[in-house]
């Protein structure tokens, strides 16, 4: 069954849209944005560290991510620079490095689009396993972390103050955005997966009224982009992410006459 | 004083400084179970800063508290919920424990919104959003209570009515309050003891001693001796940043 490789890209972004769901919600409710893009940016350098040490993929962008993430908390320690200028210094340093680090690879031969933008073609019956295992995995992390994480991102001094251990659940979210980073990026790109996190979440938020049932429109919201993107581009020959992006952004429009309606409602 | 098992969170000699600035220098209280602490003083005196020290919530800080409680309640000074985050006050009541329904109910009763239960939060007023406030924090029937200010914004009767129903909750649940109030006529009747604040302790006690307190009435005036709801906050001298007093 999965000898098709458009059927091995469809099993791939299912697994990936499960969770993007959830921690898109929880990257626009802590305005993570940004975050995720520098993440995201840095796993350029990630997978030609892969390619140079013969190593997977998925995990040595893991690691650089993750590293990457603790540069930042280090950065915003030491200097007194705003958090966004510190982002943008890490992201496309971060990817110019990654690029600069390719120019040299000359004997390996790099599909630099399929890289930046995903390509179905490249999901191998492995990436499935990494997929699906890793994210059952980062799945059932957030469900332990759930409530720390959820309480702070409310109201800090609150989780605080009640004995919910803030500071652990941010550092656990931290290294699950790693890790959701690095099972997507063969999938939608590494230029797009803040889109894929962000997109269907800010689509599920004009539909929702609670925070469970915005995730479970983010999480349906991302699967029907990716299910309506891999057929655009299966169908047309476009790149993955892009049209799964495309195919996000025309739900998240769709959703825009649902509120229009209930901020009539309300008048 | 009562027996020391009955203490719930002391603070010794404790402070805080924050880029150089001392923000509440020296500050020693207990909150035993079944009291209510109430600290008054004026506008950026340190009373939110005492109540977090208390809390644990300040990592870095002078002096030490000591926390026997796990079981805290806390309603803060400032809450901003942003309009990314759908949150229904049924989903905020359950915010930091899970709770069943009828728990749920009761506290919203208590404080009189029940009505609102499937409401958004954004969409209360400053009044009902200040009762969601308290019912979350005593649903969980904690130890301690911190309240910060919690009846701003509710109408004169619901003043009257929840600072009553604190006064219950603490004999009920014989749980610690501490309490930062600007409304004095109603806390110095139901607290046992008050602590005044400058950035530091200007003076504690039971509310009389307090009010017949020769440095309170230095000051806080004449009248607030006289009047105990009634009295103006006069401070002699303010702080400079390297915590030295300065005499007005």
């Amino acid at each position: 069954m999965f000898d098709d490789f458009f059927i091995r890209a469809l099993v791939a972004g299912v697994g990936v849209a499960f969770v993007t769901g959830p921690l898109g919600c929880f990257v626009i409710w802590r305005r993570l944005s940004y975050f995720g893009d520098t993440l995201a940016h840095s796993a350029l350098l990630g997978v030609t560290l892969a390619f140079t040490m013969e190593f997977n993929i998925a995990l040595s962008v893991f690691v650089i991510s993750s590293l990457i993430a603790l540069i930042l908390i280090q950065l915003q320690k030491k200097t007194n620079l705003p958090g966004d200028a510190l982002l943008g210094l890490l992201a496309h340093s971060s990817l110019a490095v990654g690029l600069v680090v390719i120019g040299f690879l000359t004997f390996i031969r790099f599909d630099i689009m399929g890289l930046l933008f995903g390509d179905i073609l490249a999901v191998s019956v492995d990436d499935l396993l990494i997929i699906w295992i890793g994210g059952a995995f980062i799945l059932l992390t957030l469900k332990f972390i759930w409530k720390p994480l959820f309480a702070s991102t409310v109201n800090y001094e609150l989780a605080e103050a009640e004995g919910l251990n803030p500071d652990r659940a941010k550092a656990i979210f931290t290294i699950l955005m790693a890790a959701i980073i690095a099972i997507s990026i063969k999938m939608v790109g590494l230029l797009l997966i803040t889109g894929m996190l962000i997109i269907p979440a800010a689509m599920a938020r004009n539909l929702s009224s609670s925070p469970q049932s915005m995730v479970i429109y983010s999480i349906i919201g991302g699967l029907l982009s990716v299910i309506i993107g891999l057929f655009t581009s299966l169908e047309f020959n476009t790149s993955s992410g892009p049209s799964i992006i495309t195919a996000a952004l025309l739900l998240f429009i769709l959703s825009l006459f649902k509120i229009k309606q209930s901020i009539k409602l309300k008048n | 004083m009562s027996t020391d098992q009955n203490i719930l969170v002391k603070l010794n000699d404790a402070g805080l400084q924050l880029n150089n600035k001392w923000l509440v220098k020296g500050v020693s209280l207990q909150v035993e179970k079944g009291k209510i602490v109430t600290l008054i003083g004026p506008n950026g005196s340190g009373k939110s800063t005492t109540a977090k020290i208390a809390l644990g919530i300040y990592k870095k800080i002078d002096g030490s508290v000591e926390k026997y409680t796990h079981k805290v309640g806390y309603v803060p000074q400032k809450i901003s919920i942003d309009w990314t985050l759908p949150l229904r006050v049924n989903d905020f009541m359950v915010l930091t424990e899970s709770l069943n329904k009828e728990t749920i109910d009761e506290a919203l009763s208590l404080t009189g919104v029940i009505h609102l239960k499937d409401k958004n939060l954004g969409d209360l007023s400053g009044g009902e959003f200040q009762r969601v406030l308290l019912a979350r924090a005593i649903s969980k029937k904690p130890e301690l209570l911190v309240l910060d200010e919690p009846v701003q914004g509710v109408d004169f009767t619901g003043e009257i009515a929840l600072y009553e129903l604190i006064k219950k909750i603490s004999d009920e649940l014989s749980c610690g309050i501490l309490l930062i109030s600007h409304d004095l006529h109603t806390v110095m009747t139901a607290t046992d003891h008050v602590v005044c604040l400058n950035g530091h302790v200007c003076c504690s006690g039971s509310p009389m001693d307090v009010a017949k307190n020769n440095e309170y009435k230095a000051l806080f005036g004449e009248q607030a001796s006289q009047i105990l709801s009634r009295y103006e906050h006069k401070h002699d001298h303010v702080h400079t940043d390297e915590g030295e007093i300065k005499k007005n």
